[in-house]
């Protein structure tokens, strides 16, 4: 039986989780809890701030998580933390916190991939033994398959991140970012009816989402200084609900393309959905009939699980623990690219 | 919606993006290939019914366009962008990727005279294999998809003579026919194309050991044979580096 404690900030999210390893049973998750930095509508939270918002935070989290956990320090195996990717100075303050507990209660440290633990908390949680995994957040756009201990790329965004496209596109058109500008988005597209032509840019298992934003921003630009823009066929109004439809149909019906290419590729017939944007339920609709119509099934977490947190650093942290896997205090370091294919998957056949 | 209708013929191949069936056209004797692109519930109709004619019109271009400058490959004989289907020109193979498999197993049973005779066929196959995708590169055209199931071998059609059975296909009497343009696009990048060597670099290595001595025979001729190749394959030294994908910035 081991236990682990996982520290995660890489990006806007504070995350704590404690979880509980028992050979030959589901892994138990003890505590789990997340603060949220949130910026004002219209803005995007900047790593100065959000580094200001983890270092205030972390402590009264840790101590919560223990305390929710019932577990004593003595009990912890080994603290594992965020070492990359995302922003810097977010993922420094909570490296430093990190060090910090790990010196004070005298346990290992263990660097995590971030995107290796939402795939391997993706996993534990559905039961999806060797599925495709469509990894969507603000940060990270991948298609990944698993292949000889690593976890490979097939495809993802050359430029920036779908959830990026979605947050950024949220403040073009004054949205809150409470409790997150995609959710808002999301909401919004549930009322919308009519499709906009927007670009669509899938090239083999790639696609690209700067050129939608830049398209779809200018189009809502000219909107909110007044012109008018009706449906070619209906002559009706688009409204900025119908934007944020054509924005998710377009950009989920790329990923979904993407996903399938790879699954064709791979032979296989199970999708996974990690990651904040996974949380999104017309791109779960959307990946559930193209699944089925490959005779097999798509896979995706709550919030809880799907947004950054803790207990999914915990949980991956504390695999590569049980294979002897240990940072050194000297190499505690955190970094901004590291990606998904550099992890020595040793726990996995 | 186009009403649905069932294809006349025997589905070969079905991917993820599209299907392929081997049927007749206009005469019976005539055999083609109809490449269909299948509607996809998942996503939005407008937009399933406006990519699905943008890339089949856009496929059918390319393939012609690689027709009229001299690169071969299926000749397009009908377009239906209404319903995404291409109907276009059989090709008989086999793939070069089946070739080279049983050319090289056969190989092993034979005595060293024979094998060296193989030798020299194949290296002129690659030979041919390097002038066509130079020839490619030359008209601007990227394939997307460089693999070598999709390099055919068509056996040469002379007056006279009637077409090979594909067993006894003879290297000195085939043609390498470049097939699947679904991923292509116009370019004259170089990024493109040396990515587009390197995915073919890939698909050999991984075909077979002997493979990496024949790479270097197309790579020869491909410098040899298209004008721009200098900067496409130092280009090929940094793709090789990273791989296909680049580090992301941020």
């Amino acid at each position: 039986m081991t236990i682990a404690i996982g520290l995660e900030g890489s990006a806007n999210k504070l995350g704590v989780g404690i979880i509980r390893h028992t050979p030959s049973k589901p892994a138990e998750i003890l505590s789990n809890i997340r603060h949220t930095f949130v910026s004002p509508p219209g803005e995007g939270f900047l790593p100065k701030d959000t580094a200001i918002h983890h270092r205030s935070w972390v402590v009264k989290l840790v101590k919560q998580a223990l305390k929710e956990s019932g577990v004593t320090i003595r009990e912890v195996d080994c603290i594992c933390y965020t070492k990359g990717p995302g922003m810097g100075a977010p993922l420094q303050s909570v490296a430093v916190a990190a060090r910090t507990l790990a010196l004070l209660w005298d346990k290992p440290l263990v660097g995590v991939n971030h995107c290796v633990g939402h795939i391997e908390m993706g996993r534990e949680i559905t039961g999806a033994d060797n599925p495709v995994v469509l990894y969507v957040s603000g940060g990270n756009t991948q298609v990944i398959a698993y292949a000889d201990q690593r976890y490979r790329i097939f495809g993802e965004a050359l430029d920036i991140a779908i959830g990026n496209c979605l947050d950024r596109f949220a403040r073009t058109l004054n949205i809150s970012n409470d409790p997150a500008p995609g959710y808002n988005i999301e909401q919004m597209a549930k009322k919308g009816k009519h499709l906009i032509d927007i670009p669509y840019t899938v090239k083999g298992m790639d696609c690209s989402f700067s050129g939608i934003l830049g398209f779809i921003d200018a189009y809502a630009g000219e909107m909110l200084s007044g012109a008018e823009k009706r449906d070619p066929d209906t002559r009706e109004l688009i409204t900025p609900e119908d934007l944020c439809f054509s924005l998710q149909e377009t950009a989920f019906a790329m990923l979904v393309e993407i996903t399938e290419r790879a699954m064709a590729h791979v032979g296989s017939t199970q999708v996974l959905i990690v990651g904040g944007v996974g949380c999104n339920e017309r791109l779960q609709e959307m990946m559930g009939i193209m699944a089925r119509d490959r005779g097999g099934s798509v896979y995706a977490t709550d919030e809880r699980f799907c947004i950054d947190n803790g207990i999914m650093i915990a949980h991956a942290g504390l695999l590569a623990f049980q294979t002897g896997f240990t940072t050194p205090i000297d190499e505690s370091t955190c970094t901004q690219r590291f990606r998904t294919d550099e992890v020595f998957v040793k726990w996995r056949e | 919606m186009p009403p649905l209708r069932l294809i006349d013929g025997t589905l070969v191949k079905q991917g993820a993006e599209a299907h392929v069936y081997k049927s007749t056209f206009l005469y019976p004797n005539v055999p083609c290939l109809i490449k269909v692109r299948p509607t996809k519930p998942y996503r939005h109709a407008t937009l399933d019914m406006r990519l699905t004619k943008h890339r089949c019109i856009s496929e059918a271009r390319l393939l012609n366009r690689c027709r009229s400058m001299g690169v071969l490959c299926p000749t397009v004989y009908f377009v239906d962008e209404k319903r995404g289907e291409i109907i276009m020109e059989w090709i008989e193979g086999p793939s070069v990727r089946d070739f080279l498999h049983n050319y090289i197993d056969d190989a092993s049973d034979h005595g060293k005279d024979e094998n060296k005779a193989i030798d020299v066929q194949l290296d002129a196959l690659m030979e041919n294999i390097g002038q066509t995708i130079g020839k490619l590169h030359d008209i601007d055209t990227i394939h997307g998809d460089l693999t070598t199931s999709n390099l055919m071998l068509k056996p040469r059609e002379s007056p006279g003579t009637q077409v090979l059975d594909t067993a006894d296909t003879s290297l000195a009497n085939s043609d390498v026919v470049l097939i699947d343009f679904g991923l292509g696009q116009v370019s004259s990048s170089d990024e493109d194309k040396a990515v587009d060597l390197y995915v073919l670099e890939r698909a050999f290595l991984s075909t077979h050991p002997r493979a990496t001595r024949l790479f270097d025979i197309i790579i020869d001729s491909y410098k040899r044979n298209c004008l721009g190749s200098s900067v496409v394959l130092r280009r090929l030294q940094e793709v090789r580096l990273r791989g296909r994908k680049k580090s992301m910035v941020g």
